[in-house]
């Protein structure tokens, strides 16, 4: 019996006037990873938003590791273990590669130098444009140093936003090929749009939908049920 | 990384070049009115320098910056009248200067700096201006809007003294913040800059280090308003006025932001234009309003050269040295194919 690592209860978000999270509820076993499904809009992403602190939930309950974060700041939340790769990857144009490393390891030992070194080895993109400003790559090393960042600390869980977004297949791959080394390591909550990559990396899903989480199971299970496929993800 | 060095090293000699250049001139010419000129650009260069930290490394938009030059400035100036002008009230001055200028910046910074940044912009602006008020109103004190004149130490009336000491600080500082915002401190800071909501989830909290780089900012600032005294040994409500914060502005802008050499070119630029165009009054009245003319150079330096003097200068370094990079690779790979 795998522990609980994250458990969402009945967490509503309001973004200015808007009321974009309604109930959402969900937990994520401690080792696996989660995937969130859903159609553009539907709110995966405030999800992870509200997870990280950057969106605070208006109602309902966030817990990590058995404690309440909901009145956590980011950089607490950050500093307890999640780490956050969001959609637009939010690299620092002007900071080169490096520094973008740099800035987002927390601490310089053993395991953050053994992580620094997996990722460069993995992408060597990364290591070649070492002192090459942020802003000057292309999508996919973007998305390569985001990943990096995210995962060079020893974080307990990360949270993962559309990382196959716009980017050509053959660096698809070699995102999914990270997501499933980091899944031996970590616990991942994935927002993915891609069903093909997210049924290759899951273990269990969540269907999200105008706000509400409103199917879950296993994604062997999932590939199966073609009726709730088309339901909710438009996928015949 | 040796290529880093290199180029280090080779800008760091660039500086100190100029630096020696700039510590042999009052021994080369005899002008009074133009060693004071080059002694007002150093003054301001650490001025324009602290603003910079604040706009272009960290991207907080101060309109009330000139408090601190005005904090230095009246400090230094109030002990040199309340007791004589020696060396060691100097230091007195000097210290209650940084001091009060670290409170004041550290009040102000924890006040707002957690809000948007124009609130911080909008209290600056107030409390700059609530300086000058009151500092026209303690009249007993600060001798209102008219001032007063003070004595300086022996050492400072010899003007080379003066110069060669408004060098020093201003290379000690600009070497010191460029440590500083080559530091992984520094880092963070840019990444501040460039966006807020991602530092904060990387793990830091984006307050502490506004409120550290406010407090260095301030700091330095009243340093700069310490020299401005002691080069004009006068004061008055003036060194608080919006305008002196809006120099900073330009000379930030029109150098060039987060550069920390650009700011002492606009520095220079605007003290020189300021100088020549203002001596020109007798060829035409257009050159008494200077500034009309300098806000026409200033729309075009903004619309041309967005990134300022020094901010297209290394973009321009930049891309010459990518491209013979790139070349170099070509090359390379041309071998390995041959």
């Amino acid at each position: 019996m795998m522990s609980t690592l994250l458990e969402l209860n009945n967490v509503q978000t309001h973004i200015n006037q808007f009321h974009i999270l309604h109930d959402i509820s969900f937990e994520v076993p401690k080792g696996e990873v989660t995937v969130l499904l859903g159609r553009n809009g539907a709110g995966k992403t405030t999800t992870l938003r509200s997870i990280m602190g950057l969106n605070p939930p208006t109602e309902g309950t966030v817990s990590y590791k058995g404690q309440v974060i909901n009145k956590w700041k980011p950089h607490m939340i950050a500093r307890n273990g999640i780490g956050y790769v969001p959609e637009d990857q939010g690299i620092f144009g002007d900071l080169t590669v490096g520094e973008n490393i740099r800035v987002a390891m927390q601490k310089e030992d053993e395991t953050t130098t053994e992580h620094l070194e997996w990722v460069l080895e993995l992408f060597p993109d990364l290591k070649k444009f070492w002192k090459k400003p942020g802003g000057q790559l292309s999508g996919g090393q973007k998305q390569m140093l985001a990943i990096a960042r995210a995962y060079v600390n020893d974080n307990e869980l990360l949270l993962i936003d559309e990382p196959s977004k716009g980017l050509a297949p053959i660096i698809v791959e070699k995102v999914m090929e990270s997501i499933l080394y980091m899944k031996e390591k970590t616990t991942i909550v994935l927002v993915e749009q891609n069903f093909m990559m997210a049924s290759k990396i899951g273990d269990s899903f969540h269907i999200i939908d105008d706000g509400k989480t409103v199917h879950n199971g296993m994604m062997s299970d999932l590939k199966q049920d073609k009726n709730l496929m088309k339901k909710y993800l438009g996928i015949a | 990384m040796q290529q880093l060095r290199l180029n280090f090293e080779k800008s760091t000699w660039i500086y100190l070049v100029i630096a020696s250049l700039l510590f042999i001139l009052p021994f080369m010419m005899s002008g009074r009115s133009i060693m004071f000129l080059v002694m007002q650009i150093f003054i301001f260069g650490i001025f324009a320098m602290s603003y910079d930290l604040l706009l272009g490394y960290t991207g907080i938009v101060s309109f009330g910056h000139a408090m601190f030059f005005g904090i230095g400035a009246y400090s230094i100036a109030i002990v040199f009248d309340l007791n004589e002008p020696t060396m060691f009230y100097l230091i007195v001055g000097v210290l209650i200067a940084v001091l009060l200028a670290a409170i004041v910046s550290f009040v102000v910074g924890i006040l707002t700096l957690r809000l948007k940044s124009h609130f911080y912009a909008m209290l600056t602006l107030a409390l700059a201006g609530l300086f000058l008020v009151a500092a026209e109103k303690w009249r007993s004190v600060t001798g209102g809007a008219d001032g007063f004149t003070i004595s300086v130490p022996e050492f400072f009336k010899d003007r080379t003294n003066l110069y060669l000491v408004c060098l020093i600080v201003m290379v000690l500082f600009f070497f010191g913040l460029r440590r500083f915002t080559n530091s992984p401190l520094g880092r963070v800071l840019m990444a501040i800059r460039e966006n807020e909501g991602r530092t904060e989830s990387l793990g830091y909290k984006v307050l502490h280090y506004k409120v550290i780089v406010s407090v260095v900012s301030g700091v330095v600032a009243s340093i700069a308003g310490v020299l401005y005294m002691l080069s004009l040994r006068f004061v008055d409500t003036s060194v608080f006025a919006t305008e002196v914060t809006l120099d900073a502005l330009l000379m930030t802008i029109i150098g060039g932001v987060g550069t920390l050499v650009g700011p002492i070119i606009g520095a220079a630029l605007i003290e020189f234009a300021h100088h020549w165009l203002s001596d020109l009054s007798d060829v035409h009245w257009i050159f008494e309003r200077w500034i009309i003319l300098f806000g026409a150079v200033y729309i075009l330096a903004v619309i041309f050269f967005p990134k300022g003097i020094a901010g297209t200068i290394q973009e321009l370094y930049r891309k010459k040295r990518k491209k013979r990079q790139d070349n170099k690779e070509i090359k390379s790979e041309d071998k390995m194919a041959g």
